[in-house]
């Protein structure tokens, strides 16, 4: 399928004229779904190249929203009014378009939180809190975004337990051999970025779930770059914790989700009190409600919701496979073509990796890469991509990222080249 | 593209390329870390004084074109002034390059550090030039904390 693409494909091509093969996955078309492509920056078409950071919004996600807040909005769960109980059961239809996008078993499985980052700090002090004691240790990799070290760092520091790393290679690969070894009767929690942001790599989730669960180890796993990617089925996975934010994979921000197997969750304290989570308070005594309710205390984003919900309607209303096909070939075609590239280290060559590129060019500064590249009207991102840890291990301050959605195109890729050249030229 | 030239200027390059007073001074009465978190600029400066004057500077460590050339040009050129000197052209340097006031007014006090007038059109670079300036206002202070730019 790929010989079919012409890589190429000259750069002064027409962007919207441009002829695809038929048959095949179109970017063009998808793209006219996205308001933000028909504006130019710096007077350039936008070659946008920042979506593991965030991803723009489809139309019909934008309307959604705007739907929501013209015609349909109001509190939730506590009115009898109609507009009430319509936003109440936009808010759970929601909820149910999202245990069917994971596979969920059950709609009260799925919480509502503000992004991956709150999902890991709600299990961290929840569930860590009442599982991890002195001695114990939390498991974690070494690609981990600050996200998923830090929530885990603070609550080991305060229980007196130690939080322990897996390693990685120098592709970015996990040394999954030492993995198991790793685990031993003090190991409370495995907690796992499934695609790295900053370097690619797709773990094996599914396997070490199930070694970890061998040992009767519970295993979160961090979906935040893994969900716009590739199929997630949290049942086949059998992870017990599963964390994707809403921004990132074409819906709001300041929406999130947190999937937890349902007597995990019933079994944990709740994070935060308040409204909605409580089904009786006196001042001696609170009865608190049963899940999801327990952990979505106060008003939620409810908007936000909605917003996802859309973004995934949206984002199903695709071939997954066709997207991650494309996505794939411009991944592809962008490796080859940096790699043909004196100066061009990629940082970053794991086995199975999604479409995101990470690379340093030799005397050049990343935060320069990416100002120049602005200047083209390509956004990219440079610098430590919240995972100083993975910068340290390659030995480098920070790099350039270049990361891909199925929104993109050869031409973003052949622009990407095109301006690493005059980069180079820059500060020959 | 013309901000580019101005923002990447010859003297700019050739200074991240080849920085001056890119070392050490062992005997240092004021040593000072720099850092900016978001990209990961990291410097250490040293200064020597004698009296009032700045008698020595060097510095080590990594960052972007921009940060470097500035550290390089702000050590060649605080070398031999006096402190109260020094502090002056910080803060000469900092209106410039946030653009609050016109290079072109001060062409002569400003000398090389002139080339760092196109910075104050990348406001996200604003801090990498500033970074080494507010180190060694920080060492001169007698600061003891790291500098960050956040
Ligand atoms: C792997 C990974 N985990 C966690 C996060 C945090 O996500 P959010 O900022 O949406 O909470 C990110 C976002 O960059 C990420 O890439």
């Amino acid at each position: 399928m790929s010989t079919t693409w012409n890589e190429a494909t000259s750069m002064t091509a027409s962007p919207i004229t441009e002829q695809h093969p038929p048959g095949d996955f179109d970017p063009w078309r998808v793209r006219e779904d996205f308001p933000i492509f028909r504006q130019r920056i710096r007077g350039k078409p936008l070659v946008y190249l920042d979506n593991a950071a965030s991803t723009h919004k489809p139309q019909v996600v934008i309307d959604a929203v705007s739907r929501f807040y013209g015609e349909e909005y109001s509190n939730i769960h506590r009115g009898v009014h109609y507009l009430s109980q319509q936003a109440t059961d936009l808010y759970e239809d929601a909820r149910r378009t999202v245990r069917q996008f994971l596979n969920a078993k059950h709609d009260e499985e799925i919480i509502f939180v503000r992004g991956t980052t709150e999902a890991i700090n709600l299990v961290a002090q929840t569930f860590g809190r009442m599982n991890i004691g002195e001695g114990d240790e939390v498991l974690i990799s070494a690609i981990e975004h600050h996200a998923n070290i830090v929530p885990w760092q603070m609550i080991c520091k305060e229980k007196g337990a130690s939080l322990k790393v897996i390693p990685m290679d120098q592709h970015g690969d996990l040394k999954l051999e030492q993995f198991e070894a790793m685990i031993t009767d003090r190991t409370r929690l495995v907690s796992l970025v499934h695609v790295s942001n900053a370097l690619g790599t797709v773990n094996p989730v599914k396997e070490m779930i199930a070694t970890a669960h061998r040992h009767g180890v519970p295993v979160f796993i961090d979906g935040a770059q893994s969900v716009q990617h590739l199929p997630v089925d949290v049942q086949d996975l059998d992870c017990d914790f599963f964390a994707m934010s809403g921004h990132k994979i074409y819906g709001p921000t300041g929406i999130g989700v947190l999937y937890g197997k349902k007597a995990l969750l019933e079994d944990m304290p709740p994070y935060q009190g308040g409204g909605d989570m409580i089904l009786s308070v006196t001042f001696e005594h609170t009865v608190y409600n049963d899940i999801p309710y327990k952990f979505e205390a106060g008003t939620p984003n409810i908007a936000g919701a909605i917003g996802l919900a859309a973004a995934l309607k949206y984002f199903q209303g695709h071939d997954i496979t066709a997207l991650a096909a494309h996505e794939e070939r411009l991944l592809h075609h962008a490796t080859e073509n940096l790699r043909n590239i004196d100066e061009v280290r990629l940082i970053g060559t794991a086995k199975q990796k999604a479409s995101v590129l990470s690379f340093t060019l030799c005397a050049v500064h990343p935060h320069d890469i990416g100002t120049i590249l602005d200047q083209h009207g390509i956004a990219i991102r440079a610098g430590h991509h919240c995972a100083q840890p993975v910068m340290q291990h390659f030995g480098i301050p920070a790099t350039a990222r270049a990361s891909f959605s199925f929104y993109n195109t050869m031409e973003d890729v052949d622009a990407l080249v095109h301006a690493i050249h005059s980069v180079l030229e820059v500060f020959s | 593209m013309d901000e580019l030239r101005d923002l990447y200027q010859e003297i700019i390059l050739d200074h991240n390329k080849n920085p001056q007073n890119f070392h050490k001074l062992v005997d240092a009465d004021f040593t000072l870390e720099g850092f900016n978190p978001l990209c990961g600029d990291h410097y250490t400066f040293y200064l020597k004084l004698d009296g009032e004057t700045i008698e020595d500077i060097g510095f080590e460590g990594s960052g972007c074109a921009i940060s470097k050339a500035s550290a390089s040009l702000m050590s060649s050129i605080l070398k031999g002034k006096r402190k109260e000197e020094a502090e002056h052209l910080f803060s000469l340097f900092t209106d410039i390059v946030t653009g609050k006031i016109d290079p072109a007014e001060h062409i002569e006090e400003l000398g090389k550090l002139a080339a760092f007038a196109g910075v104050a059109d990348f406001p996200v670079r604003v801090k990498c030039a500033t970074l080494p300036w507010h180190t060694m206002h920080g060492a001169l202070q007698g600061k003891q904390d790291n500098i960050t730019t956040e």
